[in-house]
C-alpha cells in the first residue's frame, strides 16, 4: 500500500465524519455510554475478585489446645502445625493474651468480665494462616488429628459462599459485557451503514473504475475506528474520574472495604476498553460495507 | 483481443438476455453495437468488464478467460478497460480534476504521476479551463468529456461505452464521437452500444446488430439498419 493511498483513506474518513457530523456525534456518544457501562461492569468484576481474594486470604484457622497441654507440648503442636503443607504462619496466643485481647474489646463493659474474677476460661490457641483459600479445609482437618488439639474453628461455609458469589458476579459481568459489546457494534454499524448508503453510488463507480474491495473498505473502517476510539476515550475519562472519586470517598468513610488500588491493573482495564472500542468500530463498519461491495 | 464463444446469459429472473453469441473483436477495432432496447447490448458490454458472468460459454479478453477469473482479479481487469456511461457517473462532490484523478488513485498511481497524467487528459478532451469546477456546473457534453478523460487515464486497452451520447444533443454527440475516434486512432479498442442511427451511418465502422439476444448481423463499414 502506498503512502498517498493511506493519505487518501484518512482524508476520506475525516471528510465523511465531517459530512455526517451529528450522526457521528450521536454514534460516538452511544458507543461511549455502552463502553462506560461495559467498563463499569469490568471494574465491578475486578473488585469483586479482589474483595474475595482479600477476604479469602484473611481467613484464619483457630486451633484450640486442650487445657491439660503443657508448654513443651504446646510448642511441639506449633511445630506440627507448621509442617502441614500450605501453612503460611502459625501464631501462638496464650490464654492470658486472649483474655487481655478480650478485655480490650470489651473496654466499655468491664463489669461483664469482672464477674470472671481470677478465673480464665479461655484456652490456649494457635492462629493459623494458609497460602490459598482452598487449603483452609484440608489444613483444618489435619490440625484436628494432632494430639492435644481440642477444637479447630474457621469460617466454615463462609469460604464456600464467597466462592459462589464471586463466580456469579463474574458470570453476570461477562454476560452484561457481551450484550453491551453487541449493542456498541450495532450502533456503530448503523452509523456507518448510513454513510455507506449515502455513498453507494460512489462505491458503485469505484468498482467500475477497478477499485479493490479493500480500497473501498478502508476509509469506512477508519471512520468506524475513529468513532469507536472517540467513544472509548470519553468512556475511559468518565470511568477514570468516577473510580478515583469513589476510591477516595471509600478510603475516608469505609477504609476497611478492600478496593483495587493498583493503578497498573486499572490502567489495563482502560486500555482494554479503548481496544474494545476500536475493535468494535472496525467490525461494525466491515459489516455495513459488505453488502454494498457486490458489483 | 475479445472473443466470445457460444455465450448465453440467462438472468435469475428467467430473462434470456443473450443466446449463443459468437463474436471476435481485434485489437484497435471500433465496433458499434446496435439493436432495439432489450436486444442484449447492455448485457454484452457488462460481460466484457465482468459485471456479469455468462450462464454458458466462454469470454476471452486479452488472453484471459473471464469465466475462470477470480473475483479478486476483477479490479485489475477493470483498470485496463475504460467504461463510459450514458449518465456520466461522475462524483458530484469532487471537481473535474479530482474525478479524473480518482481513477488513478484507485489504481494506486503515485501523486507525481497523477499530476502529470490528469492535465494531459483534460487537455485532450478540451477541459483544462474547467479543472476546478464541480460537475454540476458543466453541460452534459462537458460532463461526458470528463467521463472520457477518466476512462483513458489508466491507458486502457479498450473503451466500453454504453450509449455515451444518449443524453446529449446532436452537436455535442459529435464532439464525443470525435474524441472516441481520436482515442481509437491511438490504438485503443472501442466498443460502443448505441441507438444513434446518424452516427453509426456516418462513421462507417464495424456494426454488430442484435435482436432478442442474438447477433443478427455483423458487417465491416456497416450501417445502423433500423428505422428509429
Amino acid at each position: 500500500m502506498k503512502i498517498n493511498t493511506i493519505g487518501y483513506f484518512f482524508r476520506e474518513a475525516f471528510a465523511s465524519l465531517r459530512r455526517n457530523g451529528w450522526m457521528a456525534l450521536a454514534s460516538a456518544s452511544t458507543a461511549a455510554v455502552a463502553l462506560m457501562i461495559l467498563g463499569a461492569s469490568l471494574l465491578v468484576v475486578l473488585n469483586t475478585d479482589y474483595f474475595a481474594a482479600t477476604v479469602e486470604s484473611e481467613v484464619e484457622i483457630a486451633v484450640f489446645l486442650n487445657d491439660k497441654v503443657d508448654a513443651q507440648r504446646a510448642f511441639d503442636i506449633g511445630e506440627e502445625i507448621k509442617r502441614v503443607p500450605g501453612v503460611r504462619e502459625a501464631r501462638f496466643v496464650s490464654k492470658d493474651d486472649a483474655l487481655a485481647e478480650l478485655k480490650k474489646n470489651f473496654e466499655q463493659k468491664r463489669g461483664v468480665l469482672d464477674t470472671l474474677g481470677e478465673n480464665n476460661p479461655l484456652p490456649d490457641k494457635y492462629r493459623v494462616k494458609v497460602d490459598k483459600p482452598e487449603q483452609v479445609r484440608p489444613a483444618a482437618d489435619k490440625f484436628g488429628t494432632i494430639e492435644g488439639v481440642a477444637k479447630v474453628k474457621y469460617g466454615q461455609g463462609v469460604v464456600e459462599k464467597l466462592f459462589a458469589i464471586t463466580k456469579w458476579v463474574r458470570i453476570t459481568g461477562l454476560v452484561v459485557m457481551g450484550l453491551l459489546a453487541l449493542a456498541a457494534i450495532f450502533l456503530i454499524s448503523t452509523t456507518i451503514r448510513l454513510t455507506v448508503f449515502a455513498r453507494r453510488r460512489e462505491i458503485n463507480i469505484m468498482k467500475y473504475l477497478g477499485a479493490t474491495d479493500w480500497f473501498i473498505r478502508w476509509p469506512f473502517i477508519l471512520e468506524g475506528i475513529i468513532l469507536g476510539l472517540l467513544g472509548s476515550l470519553v468512556a475511559v475519562l468518565v470511568l477514570y474520574f468516577a473510580y478515583d472519586n469513589l476510591n477516595q470517598a471509600l478510603l475516608q468513610s469505609f477504609p476497611f472495604v478492600p478496593m483495587q488500588r493498583d493503578m497498573s491493573i486499572i490502567l489495563k482495564v482502560y486500555e482494554l476498553i479503548i481496544g474494545i472500542g476500536v475493535g468494535l468500530g472496525a467490525i461494525g463498519s466491515m459489516i455495513s460495507v459488505r453488502r454494498f461491495l457486490k458489483v | 483481443m475479445i472473443a466470445m464463444f457460444n455465450v448465453s446469459k440467462t438472468y435469475d429472473n428467467g430473462v434470456k438476455a443473450l443466446i449463443d453469441v459468437n463474436v471476435q473483436i481485434k485489437k484497435g477495432e471500433f465496433v458499434f453495437l446496435v439493436g432495439p432496447s432489450g436486444a442484449g447490448k447492455s448485457t454484452f458490454t457488462k460481460l466484457l468488464f465482468r459485471e456479469e458472468t455468462p450462464s454458458r460459454g466462454h469470454i476471452m479478453v486479452n488472453g484471459v478467460n473471464l469465466v475462470r477469473m477470480k473475483n479478486k482479479e476483477v479490479p485489475y481487469l477493470r483498470r485496463k478497460i475504460g467504461v463510459v456511461f450514458q449518465d456520466f457517473r461522475l462524483l458530484s462532490t469532487k471537481t473535474v480534476y479530482e474525478n479524473v484523478a480518482f481513477a488513478l488513485q484507485i489504481a494506486e498511481t503515485s501523486n507525481r504521476e497523477i499530476k502529470k497524467i490528469v492535465p494531459a487528459a483534460l487537455e485532450m478532451v478540451g477541459l483544462s479551463q474547467r479543472a476546478d469546477d464541480l460537475p454540476s456546473s458543466l453541460s452534459g457534453g462537458e460532463q461526458q468529456r470528463v467521463g472520457l478523460a477518466r476512462a483513458i487515464v489508466n491507458k486502457p486497452m479498450m473503451i466500453i461505452a454504453d450509449e455515451p451520447t444518449g443524453n446529449l444533443d446532436p452537436d455535442t454527440s459529435w464532439e464525443i464521437m470525435k474524441l472516441l475516434d481520436d482515442i481509437n486512432k491511438m490504438g485503443t479498442t472501442v466498443v460502443m452500444a448505441t441507438h444513434a442511427k446518424d452516427i453509426v451511418d456516418a462513421m462507417q465502422k464495424r456494426v454488430i446488430a442484435m435482436e432478442n439476444g442474438k447477433v443478427v448481423r455483423d458487417e465491416q463499414k456497416g450501417a445502423y439498419g433500423y428505422e428509429n
